[in-house]
């Protein structure tokens, strides 16, 4: 990065009263952006402390095990748990196939031609269309059009699927690009086809940064909600989903549908207990996503 | 006896197989493409009927959106300007706070400062928005109506803008940051060789020289603002209304309805079948894609300037 001269050239410069404004400046532009840099992280932090205190007391073995309840002592979490889960599950099984296979045919396969770049652009699009637009795919291609019933685990899943995919491929990609070329070349001179070199050569070297983007993108799976609106998912079940085409909540659902109560035993207690789920679930997964980043960085 | 033929079977076994998961993957690949397409038509098929009940006319200028009471109006006006008020708040926090970042990242920080730095701003970006908007409603409402002069209301379009800055505060500053670490060394080096401090070489060189980088991670970001559902809905509550310029502090103070909350509005409602309640849904939806499509577009193609540059 850029060479540390500011130092040397700031001092030989204090003599004059000119060197001495623009060293306060630039000290004060440090100090600014650094500021910067911290604001979010810190105002993100005593938000999460607050909803961490609100939620001491109300997160228990009862909140987790019991069904919604209108009476905020009783109303529990578990349909909404089970259910994210479970759609998270699924969104697995879609993407991952999916995902890693465009990435090879586009890393491996493709050539440098008008179809690879509108792919391409279209993916970088893709992912960033907004999730309610995905919400109104689901409905119109997945509940009106295929009649896969409103608010299913199919639907939910498939919904979802198909906007974190760009995110899967995208980081797939690179991936499978950091594999050195020069241990394909070593497959090829061993009189491996193509297709034997992706798969004993390009992706158990790629697997790992494929888990890792993929687990991270799965994080953000659990966390969507207004596609699940719009496929019309009830925001609260009684019930743990039993089958693929039962109706399904998830725990972002459950959250939206509680902040709306007004009672405030609901409002700084059960919602607060529902975010800290939800996050240390996110928490969990992303930790896994690390720790096999991290495994391989020492490997690499 | 003569030699026995090599046996090239297993070769064509091999050459089969190798076509089969080339188009296979291509197979994949193409999935995309048809994921816009659908996307596209989904909307365009409900669209249409709904702009065949209601004029594209009465959708694009009306001033009043009432989808679902008597009498029912469909103007997208208020919802455009309710959205409008949103980004601009939230571009007002996101966008000074996101590039200061940036170049605190790129010009001041060591690499361990960058090792910690970068991952804990990528949270910003992976809470959910619901958690978002919760704290919105819960936590900074309150807040700013202690602290602030002016009365809130309890849904205020104020603590929804300034969520979701924070939510898009990385996507200006990862973007810009990776303009800003292209622009070559050569050109600060320059600079500090005439004597300039790093404040100087970091304003005057380095932000100028990674301009059409920060520009489309701006883009990008507002585009993601627009989008931006859950945070709004909770948080912004529903009052579609149009920008009324007589009354700024007005504007954030109170409720606004932005198109994506109108939506959410519409889907949690008990609307199936074919009215044009429901397929205003498609309308808007459409409305919204189209922007942000062409937002997005713009961005990845300002952004794809600057690489060819310092290549």
């Amino acid at each position: 990065m850029a060479a540390d001269t500011s130092e040397a050239g700031a001092s030989a410069g204090s003599q004059s009263g000119f060197g001495q404004v623009s060293r306060t400046k630039d000290v004060a532009f440090r100090l600014l952006a650094l500021a910067a840099t911290l604001i979010g992280i810190v105002s993100l932090a005593a938000l999460l402390a607050n909803v961490a205190v609100d939620a001491i007391g109300w997160l228990d073995w009862g909140f987790l095990t019991n069904p919604p309840h209108p009476d905020p002592y009783e109303a529990g979490f578990l349909p909404a748990l089970v259910g994210s889960i479970a759609i998270m599950l699924l969104i697995a099984l879609i993407t991952f196939p999916l995902g890693v296979g465009a990435a090879v045919y586009l890393e491996e396969y493709a050539d440098d031609g008008y179809l690879t770049k509108f792919i391409q652009l279209n993916i970088a699009n893709l992912a960033g269309v907004p999730s309610v637009v995905y919400g109104l795919l689901g409905l119109g291609l997945f509940v009106s059009l295929l009649g896969l019933g409103y608010g299913t685990v199919f639907v939910a899943a498939f919904t979802v699927a198909l906007l974190i995919l760009p995110i899967v491929i995208i980081s797939a990609q690179e991936a499978i690009r950091s594999v050195p070329d020069s241990q394909r070349q070593a497959s090829y001179g061993m009189g491996a086809t193509k297709w034997q070199t992706i798969r004993n050569v390009v992706l158990p070297r790629a697997m790992p940064g494929i888990l890792t983007g993929t687990i991270l993108a799965l994080g953000r799976a659990i966390g969507e909600t207004a596609p699940l609106i719009m496929i019309a998912a009830p925001t609260t079940v009684f019930g743990v989903p039993n089958s693929l085409l039962s109706k399904v909540s998830a725990m972002p659902l459950q959250i939206y549908n509680w902040a709306s109560y007004p009672e405030t035993e609901f409002q700084y207690g059960v919602v607060a207990a529902g975010v800290v789920t939800l996050l240390v679930v996110l928490l969990t997964i992303n930790s896994i996503a690390i720790l096999l980043r991290n495994r391989y960085d020492t490997r690499g | 006896m003569s030699q026995p033929q090599p046996d090239f079977s297993h070769d064509n076994i091999r050459t089969l197989r190798g076509t089969v998961f080339r188009y296979l993957f291509l197979l994949c690949a193409l999935l995309s493409i048809m994921t816009t397409a659908a996307i596209v038509l989904t909307l365009l098929v409900d669209a249409v009927d709904f702009f065949a009940q209601v004029s594209l006319v009465e959708f694009l200028t009306g001033t009043e959106w009432n989808p679902t009471h008597d009498p029912v109006s469909f103007g997208v006006l208020p919802l455009v300007s309710g959205t409008l008020v949103i980004t601009v708040g939230s571009a007002l926090v996101a966008l000074p706070i996101g590039l200061l970042t940036a170049i605190y990242l790129s010009e001041y920080a060591s690499d361990r400062q960058r090792s910690y730095l970068k991952p804990a701003l990528e949270v910003l970006a992976g809470v959910p928005t619901v958690v978002y908007g919760y704290f919105a409603l819960v936590y900074v409402t309150p807040a700013l109506d202690t602290v602030l002069p002016v009365n809130l209301s309890t849904f205020n379009a104020l603590s929804a803008s300034i969520m979701v800055g924070i939510m898009i505060i990385p996507m200006v500053s990862s973007i810009s940051e990776d303009a800003m670490s292209a622009v070559p060394d050569s050109l600060r080096q320059a600079s500090y060789g005439l004597g300039a401090t790093k404040f100087t070489v970091s304003t005057s060189v380095v932000v100028p020289a990674a301009l059409s980088g920060i520009f489309s991670s701006f883009i990008l970001a507002l585009s993601r603002a627009i989008g931006e559902t859950m945070i709004v809905a909770i948080a912004a509550g529903q009052t579609p209304r149009l920008i009324d310029l007589t009354d700024p502090a007005g504007l954030f103070t109170n409720s606004v309805q932005t198109m994506t909350a109108a939506m959410v509005q519409i889907g949690t409602g008990d609307l199936v079948g074919q009215g044009p309640a429901y397929k205003s849904l498609f309308a808007v939806g459409l409305t919204l894609f189209v922007i942000t499509f062409a937002m997005n577009l713009i961005s990845e193609l300002v952004a794809s300037r600057y690489r060819e540059v310092y290549r």
